[in-house]
C-alpha cells in the first residue's frame, strides 16, 4: 500500500513536508547526497538514483537505506537529518524524476 | 547575468592585463581557476589582485570536478563529472579544446613530462590517456580486476618515470601504470586492502598512500622499491570502537606531508592521524570538529588546514605542526568545500558553496583579506600545481 502511494506522486503521502522543507530536502539531495551519487544523480561512488535505475526496486527498502544506511558500504544513515516521511518523499521524487 | 557582472567588475584590471596578453607579455604564476559547481562554469582568478578576471561556461556537470595544469602553467585541464575533459587557456581566457571522454569521471592527472593527461573513471572503471596537446585518445587501462569485473578508480596520481598510481575501490588493489610508451602502458598490480577510497603521493614522489574505507588503516607502496608490495600503516587506528557515520568521503590529494610527518584524515573518527613520514609509525592524533575531508599542509609545512564533511562543513580548523594543536577555528561560510594556498602560502582561498563566495585569509594572523562572489564554488586550483608531483 505504501509503495502504491509512493509510486503515484499525485497522491501525497500522509505527511508531505512543508514547501520550505521540500526546498531544503532538494538542496540536501542534490548537494550532499550528490557528493557520492553525483549532483545530477547519475552515480559516482554510490549508484545512480534515477527513475530508470530505481524502477522496480521496492520503495520501502530504498527508504530504509536512506534512514539506516547500508553497513559495509559508504552509504551512511541519515536518520539524524531526515525523518521517515521525508525519506519517503525523497524516494517518491527520485523514482519519478528529482526536482532541480 | 547580474552575478556575472558582480564577479567581473572587481577583476577588470586583471582582465585588461590578460586581454592584452597578445601585446603585453604576461606570466601565469599568480593565476588560477575556481569551479562553479552548479552552473558548469569556471571563474578565472588572479591571486595578486585577489579577484576574478573572467568566467567561462559550457563545461557540463562540474560536481566533483578537478583540474591539473600543463607544465608551462598556461593551460588548465578540467575533468568534469560527466566525462568532459576541457582544456582552458588562462591567458586568452577561453576554451582551447574539449572532448567527452567517458560517462563518469572523477578526476585526472598529468605525466611527469607533461605530454600525457590521464582521466580516472568510475564507469566504465579504468583510466584513459590523452595527448596533452591535442586531447586525442592514446590508450586506456580498464580496471578489470577479475574476469568481467571492473572497479571504480580512485586516487590517481602522477609519479616519477611517467607513471601513474591509482587505487581500485572495488578491486582492493593499487595499480601502477608505466606510460613510457604512451600507446602501450604496462601495469603492475599490488594488493592493498578493503575499499581504497582515495590516494596521494608524497611530495618527493616516493610513497603512494591509499586510504581504506573498508578497514582501519592506510595502504602504503614504496615506489622506490615497489617489489616489496604495499603494506598497511596506521592499522586498527579505530581501536575497535564503532565508527561514526561518514557523510562525505575524505580527499587525500593535496600535500599533507609537513614537518617530517604525514597528516591524514581518519575515517569514521573526528581525528587527524599523524604518522612519521620515514618510519610510518603513528606519532599522534589531533581531535577536530568533524569528519575531516581535506587535510592540507601549507607550502612551508607550518600549518595544516582541515575542512569537514556534512554537517560540520561550516568550519575550518588550523593545526600548528610544531605543537600538534588546533590553533584556530574559523567559519568561512556555509558548506566549505575546498581550500587552496597561494604559491608561497601567505594566503589561503576557501570556497563556501552555499554562500556563493570564496573567502581569502591571511595565514599568519587569520585575518580576512577579502572575498570574491562565485556561484556555488567548489574546487580552487592555482597554477603553482603545475610544478608539483602528485597534483
Ligand atoms: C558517502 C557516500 C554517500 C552519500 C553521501 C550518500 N550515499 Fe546513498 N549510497 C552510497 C553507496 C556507496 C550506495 C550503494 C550501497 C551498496 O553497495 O549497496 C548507496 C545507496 C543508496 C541507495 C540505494 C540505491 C539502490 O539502487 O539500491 C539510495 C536510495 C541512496 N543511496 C540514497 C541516498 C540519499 C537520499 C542520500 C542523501 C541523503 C545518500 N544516498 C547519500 C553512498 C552514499
Amino acid at each position: 500500500m505504501a509503495s502504491l502511494l509512493l509510486a503515484c506522486p499525485a497522491l501525497p503521502a500522509a505527511a508531505e513536508p512543508s514547501a520550505a522543507r521540500q526546498k531544503e530536502l532538494i538542496h540536501l539531495v542534490r548537494q550532499d547526497c550528490g557528493s557520492c551519487h553525483g549532483m545530477t544523480l547519475q552515480g559516482g561512488l554510490g549508484p545512480a538514483l534515477l527513475p530508470a535505475t530505481l524502477a522496480g526496486k521496492p520503495a520501502e527498502s530504498l527508504v530504509a537505506t536512506i534512514i539506516g544506511g547500508r553497513p559495509g558500504t559508504p552509504m551512511p544513515p541519515w536518520h539524524q537529518f531526515v525523518a521517515e516521511d521525508e525519506a519517503q518523499w525523497i524516494v517518491a521524487r527520485l523514482m519519478t524524476g528529482f526536482p532541480q | 547575468m547580474k552575478r556575472a557582472l558582480q564577479l567581473l567588475l572587481p577583476g577588470l584590471l586583471a582582465l585588461l592585463l590578460v586581454a592584452c596578453a597578445g601585446t603585453s607579455v604576461r606570466g601565469t604564476g599568480d593565476l588560477g581557476l575556481v569551479i562553479e559547481r552548479a552552473a558548469g562554469h569556471v571563474a578565472l582568478v588572479n591571486t595578486s589582485f585577489r579577484s576574478a578576471y573572467a568566467r567561462i561556461g559550457g563545461l557540463g556537470d562540474l560536481s566533483h570536478a578537478s583540474v591539473v595544469y600543463s607544465r608551462d602553467a598556461r593551460y588548465a585541464y578540467v575533468f568534469g563529472r560527466d566525462g568532459g575533459l576541457t582544456k582552458i587557456d588562462l591567458l586568452e581566457a577561453r576554451i582551447d579544446k574539449r572532448v567527452m571522454q567517458s560517462g563518469n569521471a572523477i578526476g585526472g592527472s598529468i605525466s611527469q613530462d607533461g605530454r600525457i593527461v590521464v582521466a580516472q573513471n568510475y564507469t566504465p572503471g579504468g583510466i584513459k590517456a590523452f595527448d596533452a596537446e591535442t586531447l586525442e585518445l592514446l590508450s586506456e587501462v580498464p580496471a578489470e580486476y577479475a574476469p568481467g569485473q571492473f572497479s571504480k578508480v580512485v586516487g590517481l596520481a602522477d609519479v616519477p618515470g611517467n607513471k601513474f598510481a591509482y587505487a581500485l575501490f572495488d578491486g582492493g588493489e593499487i595499480w601502477v601504470s608505466d606510460f613510457t610508451d604512451p600507446k602501450k602502458p604496462v601495469t603492475t598490480r599490488y594488493p592493498a586492502g578493503l575499499q581504497p577510497y582515495d590516494g596521494l603521493v608524497t611530495p618527493d614522489g616516493r610513497y603512494y598512500l591509499a586510504g581504506l574505507f573498508g578497514e582501519d588503516g592506510i595502504a602504503l607502496l614504496d615506489l622506490w622499491q615497489p617489489e616489496k608490495g604495499a603494506r598497511k600503516i596506521l592499522e586498527k587506528y579505530g581501536r575497535g570502537e564503532e565508527k561514526l557515520p561518514v557523510f562525505k568521503m575524505p580527499h587525500l590529494r593535496g600535500w599533507s606531508v609537513a614537518a617530517g610527518r604525514a597528516w591524514l584524515p581518519a575515517i569514521g573518527r573526528h581525528e587527524v592521524l599523524v604518522a612519521d613520514a620515514s618510519t610510518w609509525k603513528e606519532t599522534g592524533r589531533v581531535a577536530v570538529k568533524g569528519q575531516p575531508v581535506f587535510v592540507m599542509a601549507s607550502p612551508d609545512g607550518r600549518q595544516i588546514w582541515v575542512n569537514f564533511a556534512f554537517p560540520d562543513n561550516g568550519w575550518v580548523q588550523v593545526i600548528d605542526t610544531l605543537s600538534g594543536q588546533v590553533v584556530q577555528t574559523l567559519q568561512p561560510g556555509k558548506a566549505v568545500l575546498h581550500m587552496e594556498f597561494t604559491p608561497r602560502g601567505e594566503a589561503v582561498w576557501i570556497s563556501a558553496r552555499d554562500d556563493n563566495r570564496v573567502v581569502i585569509y591571511d595565514t599568519r594572523n587569520f585575518a580576512r583579506l577579502g572575498e570574491i562572489p562565485v556561484d556555488a564554488p567548489s574546487g580552487i586550483f592555482f597554477t603553482s600545481r603545475a610544478a608539483r608531483i602528485g597534483f
